[in-house]
């Protein structure tokens, strides 16, 4: 019998999920060995025509990584689609639109502007921007289409499971990997991750107190947490009782709060109005102006509760007027 | 993504019942159209429409489809669940259906009520009844709880309502608490002289229930005392109260006032409050003789040990050693299983119509100073007279101040022309003196009242039908030299008229009180926007509020006079007493759990229930909710940070598919 198939892609993404796959380390090579990798850009010389080539269904898995935001991530996902029998969004930005989602703040405009002619270090007197079609002497040149808002993954296509994490943490690749091999898989969209928040397995939750309030919030660089007590406690907005545990509490180890990259539970619809709530409900005061004070030290909110999950939320972007869709 | 999808029992039966409420929901929404949709609802087995579904027949109709097995769950779309909930829910029980399968539509209140246009009351009708069935789908049986009701009262306020509720309940043997804010009960009624229409003397009705008060067994009296903190809910109030110190002991003090001769102040100096500033008292004093309880106050704002030194002549002189001045604010806690506010009103201050020259002028009074001046223990002993103490040759009595105006209160203040009545009466009766009263309208509805209309008509009162337009000192012919003008529209005679008096009567009308709004939230009940405390239903509810357990009595819930008043405050206490009788209130069973396997114990609703109703398993390392102790109130839900919390009757896929239900048809 042949060895099942996997496809690796990535779209609007940093390269960081790639490299947690690699991470896998001596056990990559028992994934190399029961499968076959038919496509990998980052790593293996395959082209888009090589997939166009396979049957429908020919792939066992594709593991696609990355937010969707341009017509080709949105042409190539949905080739994989068809090539594929299961796919499974991997790392934050598939599965919730993670950090480039944070760009449904603005709108593509803005977004080219600053990347193209504001940016401190871009020289572009010419204040040129780029087009989806530049004439040029030998002929019409053509770049793919940068949608205005940013897309997860199961927004652009159906998609089967999700291993969350930015990136996702080795462990449960490794488990993902596993359970397709043996072909033991939860229901559809099932996120392959424990169900609960991070604070049941922290190793400082015996140091919160029993009823936790916060009368200050402070960001990391501003003061020296305490390594042993639970860093909400201390005012670090730490986002664990939020978020789905199953990375080993690596950034809290490392004395960081949790930033949210595995996203919520099964039981919340939208992660950044839940964070938001939660931290809410810890703020110790009844005074109107005071409430606003402390509030008013949670630098960037969206970015702050909405930083891995702003197209998954409820609302996916900001509201800018237009129904346009791309 | 969530696991909110399609939990539900996929065999629920839902019934749908459009009712027509007469024409009320009939008139607006084609009620077939809305049946139609509801049939091809998914989960709908049975969708009816009927005229009156909270009549019994209507209810047989729902009961029969449950008896036949035809539904396990209902969708009555029809007036706001605040009025029929619970009928519908007792309809289904009594057929042996889970009342709690039960969702209300309201497309009454919500829908024919509020347009005019059928099509989009239609639509809007769909859109409810949709919503409806899709949040049925996913209701759970459940079971209400019984908790039992403190028999004792509290009673906020001691005018004539809070008196006859107290005394009422006392007799009956239940345990009072009343709470007042001034030195003394009696309230406005123990500033008149005598009241409409019988003229009875005002102090010899209410004092003997004053004294009553004071001496019952049954009643704790906390007078110059405020409430300070409302927990709990009905039939489990907890209630604190802040004693505020009066520096004389209240157990000691016999009420001799020795000690208000002994003060180095010999004559009153400052504002005595309870004359409304028409005379001075001593910083040591009682409001008025008949004052309960009868012990001396006093004033540390005015009082000279407060501020410099004083040999106390006043601690000397009393023989029981009742004069404390390390006497210190005192909070008291009591339990109690329902609570009677009649905290009453406050006179429409008449400096706000300014054309009328209160404060301008000496002579303008307001009603209720003039209440003080025919009173026979007021400050001038029963006598009206003018700032200059000569006794007025003519008296101009304007209604309707502050009332009726689209400037100041819309409303009418329902008692200012039969009490402008009665001082025209007292006033003639005391200075023979030209009394004219000018009216917008004459209103005496009431018992006795337009009969006492037509006895003041025979007594040769001038009445002019006009709103006065000013009240001015510019003498225009020598007649009105050193007096008063009113200036007035005559609408019988259909002429401007000058009518020149010595003094004039504002008749203030009334309005709520400037802390209702506090008090309203303490009390967590509602007030309408003029500020009045807001009954359950104004004609089937009246003494009820949305808070169960809250009652409402006297003027605190709108205009009302003394008969009106004490009629209130039987009904509140005879509802009071009713739920005591009862012995127990059934709670919703709409409290909140924890799911344990998704609970992080991350602490973060331990902060916040209001009601202290969560703990932290410390085996299991998560958080319960004490079913007993938890009002419902969902904020620890909302608070979740992992969706382990949930509301019964309002869980996340319940809202979420009802909010579904909507969007699909939008
Ligand atoms: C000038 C005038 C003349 C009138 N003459 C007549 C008449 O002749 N006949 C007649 O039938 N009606 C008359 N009325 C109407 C009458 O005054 C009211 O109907 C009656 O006083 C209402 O009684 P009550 O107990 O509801 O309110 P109130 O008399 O206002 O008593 C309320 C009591 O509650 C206390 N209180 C308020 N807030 C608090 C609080 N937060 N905590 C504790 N205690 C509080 C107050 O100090 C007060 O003692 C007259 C009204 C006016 C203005
Ligand atoms: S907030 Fe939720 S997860 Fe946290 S302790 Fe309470 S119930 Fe558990
Ligand atoms: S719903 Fe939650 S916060 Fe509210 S009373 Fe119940 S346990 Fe407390």
């Amino acid at each position: 019998m042949s060895k099942p198939k996997v496809a690796f892609y990535w779209c609007a993404s940093c390269g960081g999920c790639e490299e947690a796959v690699v991470d896998l380390h001596e056990d990559i090579l028992g994934v190399v060995s029961a499968v076959d990798i038919v496509f990998w850009p980052v790593a293996l010389d395959f082209k888009r025509s090589d997939v166009e080539a396979m049957k429908d269904k020919e792939v066992a898995v594709a593991f696609i990584n990355g937010a969707i935001r341009s017509s080709e991530q949105h042409e190539m996902v949905e080739l994989l689609r068809r090539k594929a029998q299961l796919v499974v969004a991997f790392g934050s930005c598939a599965h919730l639109g993670g950090i480039p989602g944070l760009a449904n703040v603005f709108d593509r405009g803005a977004i080219v502007n600053q990347a193209c002619v504001n940016a401190v270090s871009v020289v572009n007197d010419q204040k040129v921007l780029p087009s989806e079609e530049t004439t040029v002497p030998e002929g019409k040149l053509t770049l793919p289409l940068l949608w205005n808002t940013v897309k997860s993954l199961d927004q652009t296509i159906d998609v089967d499971y999700y291993l969350p994490g930015c990136p996702p943490p080795v462990n449960l690749i490794g488990e993902a990997v596993g359970a397709i091999l043996k072909g033991e898989l939860p229901a559809k969209g099932t996120v392959l991750a424990p169900d609960i928040a991070l604070c049941d397995d922290c190793v400082r939750r015996d140091t919160k107190p029993e009823k936790p309030a916060l009368k200050e919030f402070f960001r990391p660089h501003q003061v020296k947490a305490d390594p042993e007590k639970c860093l909400l406690a201390q005012g670090l907005l730490c986002l664990g009782p939020v978020t789905r545990k199953g990375c080993g509490s690596v950034c809290v180890k490392a004395n960081m709060p949790c930033t949210g990259c595995m996203g919520p539970t099964s039981n919340v619809v939208d992660y950044g109005a839940k964070a938001l709530s939660a931290i809410a409900s810890l703020v110790d005061s009844n005074d109107d102006k005071e409430i606003a004070a402390i509030i008013s030290k949670v630098a960037d909110p969206v970015g702050t509760f909405y930083r891995y999950s702003l197209p998954a939320s409820l609302l996916h972007r900001r509201y800018n007027g237009s129904t346009e869709r791309g | 993504m969530s696991s909110l999808d399609n939990k539900h029992n996929g065999s629920a039966r839902v019934g749908v019942y459009i009712c027509h409420c007469g024409i009320n929901i009939a008139g607006k929404v084609h009620i077939q159209d809305v049946v139609d949709i509801a049939k091809k609802l998914p989960g709908v087995t049975v969708a009816k429409e009927y005229k009156f579904m909270c009549s019994d027949p209507g209810q047989e109709i729902i009961q029969e489809d449950i008896k036949k097995g035809l539904i396990d769950r209902v969708v009555v779309a029809s007036c706001s669940p605040l009025m029929h909930e619970p009928t519908f829910r007792g309809a289904m029980a009594k057929a042996d259906g889970n009342p709690f399968m039960f969702q209300m539509a309201n497309i009454r209140e919500h829908v024919s009520w509020v347009t005019k246009d059928k099509g989009l009351a239609t639509d809007k009708s769909k859109a409810l009844v949709a919503a409806a069935v899709a949040r049925v789908m996913f209701h759970q049986p459940l079971t209400k709880t019984q908790v039992p009701v403190n028999p004792n009262v509290l009673i906020v306020g001691g005018g004539i309502a809070g008196i006859h509720a107290a005394l009422t309940m006392a007799n009956a043997g239940k345990k009072v608490y009343l709470v007042e804010r001034e030195p003394t009960i009696g309230g406005h009624m123990a500033k008149f002289d005598k009241t409409f229409p019988t003229l009875d003397c005002s102090a010899c009705i209410l004092t003997p229930k004053m004294s009553a008060v004071r001496a019952h067994p049954n009643i704790t009296l906390w007078t110059y005392s405020d409430v300070v903190g409302v927990d709990g809910f009905v039939g489990n109030f907890k209630i604190k109260v802040k004693l505020r110190p009066r520096y004389v002991i209240e157990e000691e003090c016999v009420g001799c006032l020795e000690c208000i001769e002994a003060c180095i102040f010999k004559h009153g100096k400052f504002k005595d409050e309870f004359n409304v500033g028409l005379a001075k008292r001593k910083p040591i004093y009682v409001p008025f003789p008949q004052a309960t309880p009868l012990v001396a106050v006093i004033d540390p704002e005015t009082c000279a040990y407060f501020r410099a030194k004083c040999k106390k002549p006043c601690a000397d002189v009393c023989e029981k050693k009742a004069i404390d001045f390390n006497q210190k604010e005192e909070i008291v806690e009591v339990d109690v299983g329902s609570i009677i506010l009649a905290t009453g009103f406050k006179t429409f201050d008449a400096s706000r119509v300014a054309r009328y020259g209160y404060g301008k002028y000496p002579n303008v009074y307001t009603s209720l100073e003039v209440e003080r001046l025919v009173n026979a223990a007021g400050p001038t002993g029963g006598e009206v007279v003018l700032a200059n103490g000569k006794k007025p040759k003519s008296v101009a009595i304007i209604h309707c101040v502050g009332s009726r105006d689209a400037n100041s209160n819309k409303y009418c203040s329902k008692v200012c022309c039969m009490y402008s009545l009665k001082l025209a009466h007292l006033v003639k009766e005391r200075t023979e003196a030209d009394v004219y009263n000018f009216y917008i309208d004459m209103r005496t509805p009431g018992k006795g009242y337009e009969e006492f209309y037509e006895r003041l008509l025979l007594e040769g009162i001038n009445f002019i039908r006009g709103r006065v337009a000013e009240v001015t000192d510019w003498a225009m012919t020598p007649d009105e030299e050193e007096k008063l003008v009113i200036r007035a529209e005559d609408t019988l005679v259909g002429k401007v008229r000058r009518i020149p008096v010595d003094m004039v009567v504002l008749a203030v009308g009334m309005e709520a009180q400037p802390d209702a709004d506090d008090v309203r939230r303490m009390f967590n009940i509602s007030c309408s926007h003029e500020g009045w405390f807001l009954e359950r239903h104004p004609k089937l509810a009246p003494v009820s509020t949305l808070t169960d357990g809250v009652f409402l009595a006297g003027a605190c819930q709108g205009p009302k006079d003394i008969p009106d008043s004490v009629a209130q405050a039987g009904a509140a206490a005879a509802e009071a007493l009713a739920l005591i009788d009862i012995g127990h209130v059934e709670l919703e069973p709409n409290t909140a759990f924890v799911r344990d396997e998704f609970c992080s114990g991350c602490r973060t609703c331990m902060n916040i229930c209001p009601f202290s109703a969560i703990a932290i398993d410390t085996e299991k390392d998560t958080a319960v909710v004490n079913g007993a102790l938890c009002k419902g109130c969902g904020t620890c839900v909302a608070a979740c940070p992992s969706g382990a919390l949930q509301q019964n009757l309002f869980t996340d896929e319940q809202i979420f598919h009802e909010i579904e239900g909507v969007m699909n048809y939008v």
